[in-house]
């Protein structure tokens, strides 16, 4: 059976699975749709956490970060992981405890204060959607390879199926389905690493492979390929501080996103979901464990990749290219352009032939192919070398997004894992997507509708807004996917900065000082968000120069300046807090509840409806 | 319970409460500090502020230089342990809370998944 047709099953199947599963755990109130009426065991919690938060981004494109970075991509392994720390010991049994919907409702009743609410729905609902347009475009990569259909038809259809499951199931139904993707994606991760793995080392841990010798050398894969990388021109491969970050850097860039991490409002949510403080501990365990089962095997496929792909590559002529090549040459996000020898050069240097499109049209690279060709078969005389057009654009070397979903052709793996691969890929992104809708959803109807607009909406009524604003977000989000936007890349550092300079501070101080009032905690928040805000668009869209800040010759990246961010935060809102008065003796016994382990917990309104 | 004890007002009750509850919270806080340490120590610590000296050295019987597998391994295996040992001492800390409370309230809720924080 051809790739194509295997890859139809399995997605057949497992979109089959999500649905049937959908219906099985179908609800009809608010509870439930939102926290999944509390009734979800930790570790299937766990895993659903898992495969909310491994993304489209964790499942392709992360692996082909590390493949390019090296050693700085353990940047995302660690600030990723890292942060579940932070959330399970400093903000998941607390939450639980408070024992509302949403994140800005924490913000709201603790501080008392309508206007704080509102800012967190705000920086909720933008970090919530600049995730989901990333999450599209991953499944468009996906259909678009695999399925070989367009890009519009495979987004629909995905967007269909998201919407069916999430309206129907609210977070029951999202927690069991992603319980099932999470399976989906992780043996899909797993195989094809354990099969490259013997193929290359003999050893079946893909972990232990990456250190272990070459089968057949006695050099190990890694002193391959770092001298591999040298020869070539790029950096060797596990050298730190090499690449485009010194050390300051990497080391903002890691704290930004494990703080990010724990400020994300789709994981926070999870936590909701398990009967008790004791079980949201447990879950956090859990959901690290499974997560850490795809993030301990990313690095490995990394490095069989790179290795791959410059072993293999360089010096192969136009007959001897692999097939996987030719497949992936017709989605642009690998082209070759030849010096007029005939052999492939991947390099770091300006010999470099691989290339890949980016965000160029067709019309634009047939231009480009053309008088290339030209280029060439005139000596130089005419036409024009469309490598240097390509790297002046910055579009050296293949596109990221290939290496996982190549790797298993690259080491010529039978054609069911390739297509499986594939099912794991939609897996990620339509989990994580799921998650996040059911954020926004709940942002605008409750948040919003229910707590400020109209307090006195009746169950169904709120029910029907929830799901009427995951209908509205399906269609924005499938917008996204189908005319992606040019910046999605740039703002996700953007929804790690701003989760991790808004959130995470003021939830933090929120349970851990109960000195902060209302004013010193919004004003802490608006300088976090500011500086961080400013800086990203000022630096991203307007080209301003980095800052140093006295630490970084190279200045601080914008991926990192959420750390200075929350810094901001911390310190504004501690120095003002001791001039203000303490918050009144309500909101103090609130705090107190919270950090009780037993007992109470604050009452919620909702509970009081007349529906119940 | 036997009548010869006068039952605890209200107020000494509400008194002792808070008391086991800053006991607790205090020891909370300890094993919150230890383990963050840890976290800081090896994520930061020996994931990037140290990896250029940990790179001179091996992980014993394997390929990886020291400062890459504990960016790219190591600090992964930590988290999760770290959030392992939390999870563990932080239900018996709740349960040593338990025991206090109920011995001071005689209405304490009965033990079980139900008395931790089911108020919703």
């Amino acid at each position: 059976m051809t790739v194509q047709i295997w890859t139809y099953l399995f997605v057949g199947l497992t979109f089959a699975l999500y649905l049937g599963i959908a219906w099985w755990s179908r609800v009809r109130d608010t509870k439930g749709f939102y926290v999944a009426g509390r009734g979800v065991p930790a570790a299937a919690n766990g895993m659903a956490t898992a495969a909310d938060w491994m993304s489209a981004a964790s499942f392709i494109s992360m692996a082909g970060l590390i493949s390019t970075m090296g050693y700085a991509g353990g940047v995302y392994l660690m600030g990723w992981t890292g942060g579940f720390v932070l959330l399970s010991l400093l903000l998941a049994p607390y939450l639980r405890k408070f024992g509302h919907y949403t994140v800005p409702d924490f913000v709201g009743d603790r501080y008392d204060s309508r206007f704080a609410r509102i800012i967190a729905v705000l920086c909720a609902l933008f970090i919530s959607f600049t995730y989901v347009a990333g999450q599209m475009r991953g499944v468009g990569v996906v259909f678009s390879r695999f399925l070989e259909v367009d890009v519009t038809v495979g987004v629909v259809i995905g967007m269909v199926i998201v919407f069916i499951y999430a309206t129907l199931g609210g977070m029951k139904g999202i927690t069991w389905t992603q319980v099932a993707q999470y399976w989906v994606l992780i043996t899909a991760f797993l195989v094809p690493a354990i099969a490259i793995s013997i193929k290359l080392t003999g050893t079946v841990m893909p972990q232990a492979g990456l250190g272990s010798d070459l089968v057949g050398e006695s050099v190990s894969l890694l002193s391959k390929l770092d001298g591999i990388q040298k020869e070539l021109g790029f950096g060797p491969y596990t050298e730190p501080f090499v690449g485009k970050w010194d050390k300051v850097n990497v080391l903002f860039v890691t704290l930004a996103l494990m703080v990010g991490t724990a400020g994300l409002p789709h994981v926070i949510v999870r936590f909701y979901t398990v009967k008790s403080p004791r079980s949201a501990r447990w879950s956090g365990f859990w959901a690290l464990f499974f997560i850490a089962g795809l993030y301990l095997t990313a690095p490995a496929v990394a490095g069989f990749a790179r290795y791959y792909m410059l072993d293999n590559l360089n010096g192969t002529t136009e007959e001897n290219l692999p097939g996987w090549f030719k497949s992936w040459e017709s989605t642009g996000l690998i082209l070759w352009y030849d010096d007029g020898d005939g052999q492939l050069r991947y390099s770091a240097g300006e010999d470099n032939e691989i290339f890949r499109a980016g965000t160029l049209s067709g019309v634009e690279l047939a231009a480009l192919a053309r008088n290339h060709q030209l280029w060439i078969d005139s000596a130089g005389a005419d036409g024009t070398d469309a490598r240097t057009i390509l790297s002046a654009k910055g579009l050296s070397g293949p596109d990221r997004d290939i290496i996982v979903l190549a790797t298993p052709e690259m080491a010529e793996l039978s054609n069911w894992i390739i297509a499986f691969v594939a099912a794991g890929g939609l897996a990620a992104a339509l989990s994580t997507a799921s998650g996040l809708l059911l954020v926004i959803s709940s942002s605008v109807a409750h948040d919003l509708y229910y707590k400020v607009l109209d307090p006195r909406a009746s169950e169904q009524k709120r029910l029907l807004v929830g799901r009427a604003t995951i209908g509205v977000a399906v269609i924005v989000a499938g917008l996204f996917g189908i005319y992606p936007p040019a910046f999605v890349g740039q703002v996700v550092a953007f929804a790690f900065g701003l989760a991790a300079a808004s959130f995470f501070p003021i939830i933090v101080l929120g349970i851990f000082w109960k000195w902060v009032s209302m004013i010193p905690a919004v004003i802490g928040m608006l300088c976090g968000i500011g500086l961080t805000g400013y800086y990203i668009v000022s630096v991203v869209f307007f080209g301003m120069e980095k800052w140093t800040f006295g630490l970084s010759a190279q200045g601080i990246d914008p991926q990192g300046i959420g750390t200075i961010g929350m810094i901001v935060n911390f310190v504004v809102t501690a120095t003002l807090a001791p001039f203000f008065p303490a918050p009144d003796a309500r909101i103090q016994d609130l705090v107190d509840k919270v950090r009780e382990p037993e007992g109470w917990s604050p009452a919620v309104d909702i509970e009081a409806g007349p529906e119940h | 319970m036997t009548n010869d004890t006068p039952a605890p007002s209200p107020e000494d009750i509400h008194r002792a409460e808070g008391k086991i509850l800053k006991k607790y919270w205090f020891a909370n806080l300890r094993l919150m500090g230890i383990l963050l340490l840890v976290w800081a120590a090896v994520g930061l610590g020996c994931g990037v502020l140290l990896a250029d000296i940990l790179n001179q050295y091996k992980l014993p019987g394997t390929g990886y230089p020291l400062g890459f597998w504990f960016a790219q391994q190591g600090s992964i295996v930590t988290f999760v342990l770290l959030i392992l040992v939390y999870a563990i001492r932080m239900n018996r800390l709740d349960r040593i809370h338990h025991d206090e409370r109920e011995a001071i309230h005689p209405t304490v809720e009965p033990k079980g998944e139900s008395y931790s924080g089911e108020g919703i």
